[in-house]
């Protein structure tokens, strides 16, 4: 039942009561008519109904949600509590500085720790997610090459195996994108790549590990040969998680990145956002970061904070957003960064990795197929479901349902595009063997339903809210807003 | 070991299976010389208890401020029930709704989000959200040249009185795809745009017309007749509105003769705490001719294989994920929980609850310019018709009185010198209805004693 459903005219919500007041000396030409039809429903009808509804998901809290790409790892509480003081809650963004030097040092601390991770020269927080980080980093290539006068560069380069946000990112920033296959071993097809690359090359978008789950071992090559046309390297951070505190990307070659602090830095996911961005840059993209950021001065041997903007930078590409960012975002950031330290950060990656692989080995040994069998894992990996698909007409959607039923979320079905019937599959660091077992009994469990009673898995799931929706519908016969049924 | 719930016998267990001596085995693909040593600016990890500390050691520097500050981020009443719900985990650590089924919280809230900011705008259809007022401007834009692909026109007509902070993100956000913006002025007396200013602008074909009412200075535009001139030479027209004053002004989608095209615009005010700019989220709404041409989540109602009502992302076509390089934008997460936390709101208040917050922000906006406008050298700066903001012109520089209120516990609003030359003694002011009498008395107070001091300029 919809809130809608619920409503009755003249009840409502009456703790919720302000004083109100008459609006003399509004001209009646700028009013509006008629009431907005909001639902008339009492506190208590509303806190059940979210209540109920939220009860319908599936979470990270309630549930192993191993969505590749995505890393669903624990987000601890203790950040939500940090961004929930009053402090932080209460403070306007256009508060001068001089009344929010406390703010500005927390910014500026993660944007250190930041740019110590990624081995970068500067960072700035201030775009609202992984794909606005994306734009942002490509449009620093492009005044990059602009600002040289280099304007004949035209194009930039994405693998087959790429997040679709990275040929979407270069379209907005202006470029054609020219794809390049991967190989067979999971690794970028070194050879297409050469003949991709020249003159109209501006810059080449990856992200290492790759959504293949393994890490691009020639990356060094892939950095070489783009550098040597007069190419940039755009570094995709959605799979950070796998080499925080094992590899810098500074080191490996990029000339900028995004992070997604909602993935590698615990920020809740929230059904969708909001998320957080942060891109990072080598001393030569460092003028054209987005606005603001924070810098530190100091004065009397104290230091003094100050927000970046267009009057000190005047490369920038400008600014992304109204304010500065999802700041309260980045204050959970923070907080779990602290959290961490060092010694945290490194075991990030090493147990995101250690349980990735550990559920590679055991599924294969049940009798999945990997995409990549000869390769490590990263902290995530591939398995194809293209022989049950075959030979038992169970395809992965029908698995990915049926572990529903088990009580699972399912990985990343259908993604990469280049793999057929697949599952990217991503435990991260903070579950437990236990937690990784009772998948990949659950895998194996419907493994071996397809095989006695193979409609019982097309026709899961039986035991959530409803079963499978109807998708042609939803987009032939759109209902995109309730109108309740005349009479 | 934050988070890492492994025993020494797990890890063991582990890399058992795996044949491997240790996990350090695990990385012998990554090339020895880009193993990364130890990190040098991160420090030693501490307890939650210590890292939350630290965190209100040092936000609680800074003053709390009695918040007179609007320009696009508005302190509203946010009930109780709002976040306590929101941060459910069940809400709060899901993610996008791929899997329907098991999603079909989010996705009916989403369903439900969609239908009141419809209402309330006036518009057909909504989206799931966009990341911020001013990006979501930015993508109307985008929305609108390809809607009008046809007509041939690519120039956009923005109006100088929307917020600049939204016409630099619409600059740095459209400036590679050769879309040219011209900006409509508005009238430095009146404070909106005049009709006389359309007049050079008038056959100089444009693909949309872009207007935020109430401005960024808190006047209403004449949406009327700006939509109709706009129509009349077959631009779109996008509205840029805040969504707490459609509780009692006209939706855009009755502006004209004809309705705005497109409506966008900051949620903040619905639910949202001020924190420092973010998380809010961006809304657009449309009309439903518009509806395959719009970027972001759309979610739709269907059913199942039961013939149940259940709800399921819809229009995947335009997406990213499906169209990749020839998607309607890159945008993929968006603020999911912040349009929580305002379906939440808007339910709780309903449609009476909404237009008392919009009616007591308009008598207090009233009230301070009142107040304000008594001291000696303070006068109102424009003559239209304000909502719950306004532009005053003091006799010292805005921002120096916005430092020295500041120390005083008083964040006394914006100050316009850095957007507008020429308006350094220009502040702009907000009251919602969380401000009592004797906070704005107090405000005046103050202002009238740092203005006795101040140098005059």
């Amino acid at each position: 039942m919809l809130i809608f459903q619920r409503s009755q005219p003249g009840r409502r919500a009456d703790s919720q009561r302000s004083d109100g007041g008459s609006l003399d000396g509004l001209p009646a030409e700028f009013l509006r008519d008629e009431a907005p039809g909001l639902p008339e429903v009492s506190e208590l009808q509303v806190v059940r109904h979210y209540t109920n509804l939220s009860r319908k998901n599936f979470s990270i809290d309630t549930q192993f949600y191993p969505l590749g790409s995505c890393t669903m790892k624990y987000n601890p509480r203790g950040a939500l509590r940090a961004a929930s003081l009053d402090a932080a809650l209460g403070r306007h963004p256009l508060s001068p500085e001089s009344a929010s030097q406390g703010f500005l040092s927390c910014l500026h601390h993660l944007q250190e720790m930041l740019r110590d991770v990624t081995g970068m020269a500067a960072v700035s927080l201030s775009p609202m997610a992984g794909a606005q980080g994306e734009f942002a980093g490509v449009a620093m290539i492009r005044a990059y090459h602009d600002a040289r006068g280099d304007t004949a560069r035209s194009e930039i380069i994405v693998p087959d195996s790429a997040h679709g946000t990275n040929p979407a990112t270069a379209v907005m920033c202006g470029y054609r994108v020219r794809e390049v296959p991967t190989a067979k071993d999971g690794d970028i097809d070194i050879e297409a790549l050469r003949r991709a690359v020249g003159p109209q090359t501006a810059g080449l978008m990856m992200t290492n590990p790759s959504t293949c789950g393994v890490f691009e071992r020639r990356i060094g090559e892939v950095a070489d040969i783009v550098h040597g046309v007069g190419g940039l390297l755009y570094y995709d951070g959605a799979n950070l998680n796998a080499i925080l505190g094992k590899v810098k990307p500074g080191d490996m070659g990029f000339d900028v990145l995004h992070m997604n602090l909602h993935k590698t830095f615990a920020t809740p996911h929230g059904g969708g956002g909001p998320g957080s961005g942060p891109v990072a840059a080598n001393e030569r993209l460092r003028p054209h970061l987005p606005v603001p950021y924070v810098l530190r001065d100091e004065l009397e041997g104290q230091p003094v904070y100050r927000w970046a903007e267009d009057a000190v930078c005047p490369a920038t590409i400008g600014r992304l957003s109204a304010f500065m960012g999802n700041a309260g975002i980045n204050l959970r950031a923070y907080l779990y960064a602290l959290m961490l330290g060092r010694e945290g950060m490194h075991r990030v990656g090493e147990f995101a990795t250690l349980n990735a692989n550990y559920m590679a080995k055991r599924l294969q040994a049940a009798g999945f197929d990997l995409a990549y069998p000869g390769r490590r894992a990263t902290h995530e990996f591939i398995v194809t479901l293209q022989k049950q698909a075959k030979t038992l007409g169970v395809t992965a959607m029908d698995f990915a349902k049926r572990l529903l039923d088990y009580g699972y979320h399912a990985p990343t079905t259908y993604f990469p595009l280049l793999v057929p019937e697949c599952f990217l599959i991503e435990p991260t660091e903070t579950e437990s063997r236990e937690e990784l077992d009772g998948f990949i009994a659950a895998m194996v469990s419907i493994l071996n339903e397809a095989r006695e009673n193979a409609d019982l898995v097309k026709g899961a799931p039986y035991s959530l809210p409803v079963k499978r929706l109807d998708d042609v519908k939803a987009a032939r016969e759109l209902d995109l807003v309730y109108k309740p049924a005349a009479g | 070991m934050p988070f890492i719930p492994h025993t020494d016998e797990d890890v063991r267990i582990m890399l058992d299976a795996l044949g491997a001596d240790s996990i350090e085995a695990l990385f012998d693909e990554i090339p020895a010389p880009m193993r990364a040593g130890r990190l040098q600016f991160v420090p030693e990890g501490r307890s939650e208890r210590d890292a939350v500390a630290e965190v209100r050691r040092r936000l609680e520097q800074d003053p709390a401020l009695t918040c007179f500050a609007g320009a696009g981020a508005y302190d509203h009443y946010v009930p109780a029930a709002v976040w306590d719900i929101a941060t459910r985990g069940e809400f709060m650590t899901a993610y996008t709704p791929y899997q329907a089924e098991a999603s079909q919280g989010t996705l009916q809230l989403l369903y439900e989000y969609q239908t009141m900011m419809a209402r309330l705008t006036g518009m057909d259809v909504s989206n799931a959200s966009l990341y911020d007022g001013a990006s979501a401007l930015a993508e109307a834009v985008l929305m609108a040249v390809r809607a009008q692909r046809k007509a041939g026109s690519r120039r956009i007509l923005l109006a100088g009185s929307v917020h600049p902070n939204y016409r630099a993100t619409v600059a740095s956000i459209v400036c590679s795809q050769e879309i040219p913006i011209d900006t409509l002025v508005f009238c430095e007396s009146s404070g909106r745009v005049e009709p006389a200013a359309l007049q050079s602008h008038a056959d100089t074909g444009y693909a949309a017309l872009v207007i935020q009412s109430p401005n960024f200075f808190g006047c209403l535009e004449q949406v009327d007749v700006l939509t109709d001139w706009a129509h009349e030479r077959d631009m779109l027209v996008i509205a840029v509105v805040n969504p707490m004053t459609l509780a009692v002004l006209k939706p855009p989608g009755k502006w004209g003769a004809g309705g705005a095209d497109i409506v966008v615009g900051d949620g903040q005010p619905l639910g949202l705490p001020l924190s420092s700019g973010g998380p809010y989220f961006g809304f657009m709404c449309a009309r439903q001719g518009l509806v395959r041409q719009m970027p972001g989540r759309i979610i739709g109602r269907t059913v199942d294989l039961d013939r149940r009502e259940g709800f399921a992302l819809t229009l995947q076509a335009r997406e990213q994920h499906i169209r990749r390089s020839k998607a309607t934008s890159n945008i993929c997460t968006n603020q999911g929980l912040a349009v929580t936390a305002a379906t939440i709101y808007l339910s709780l208040v309903g449609p009476q609850g909404l237009q008392e917050v919009a009616r007591a922000s308009y008598r207090r906006a009233a009230e301070l310019a009142t107040a304000l406008a008594a001291i000696d050298g303070v006068r109102v700066h424009f003559s239209a018709p304000r909502f719950h903001e306004v532009v005053l012109h003091l006799p010292a520089d805005a921002a120096m009185v916005v430092d020295r209120l500041a120390q005083r516990g008083v964040l006394a609003g914006v100050p316009l010198g850095a957007w507008f030359p020429g308006m350094e003694n220009c502040l702009l002011s907000c009251a919602t209805e969380q401000r009592s009498v004797e906070d704005i008395r107090h405000f005046a107070a103050v202002l009238g004693e740092e203005l006795a001091e101040a140098p005059a300029c």
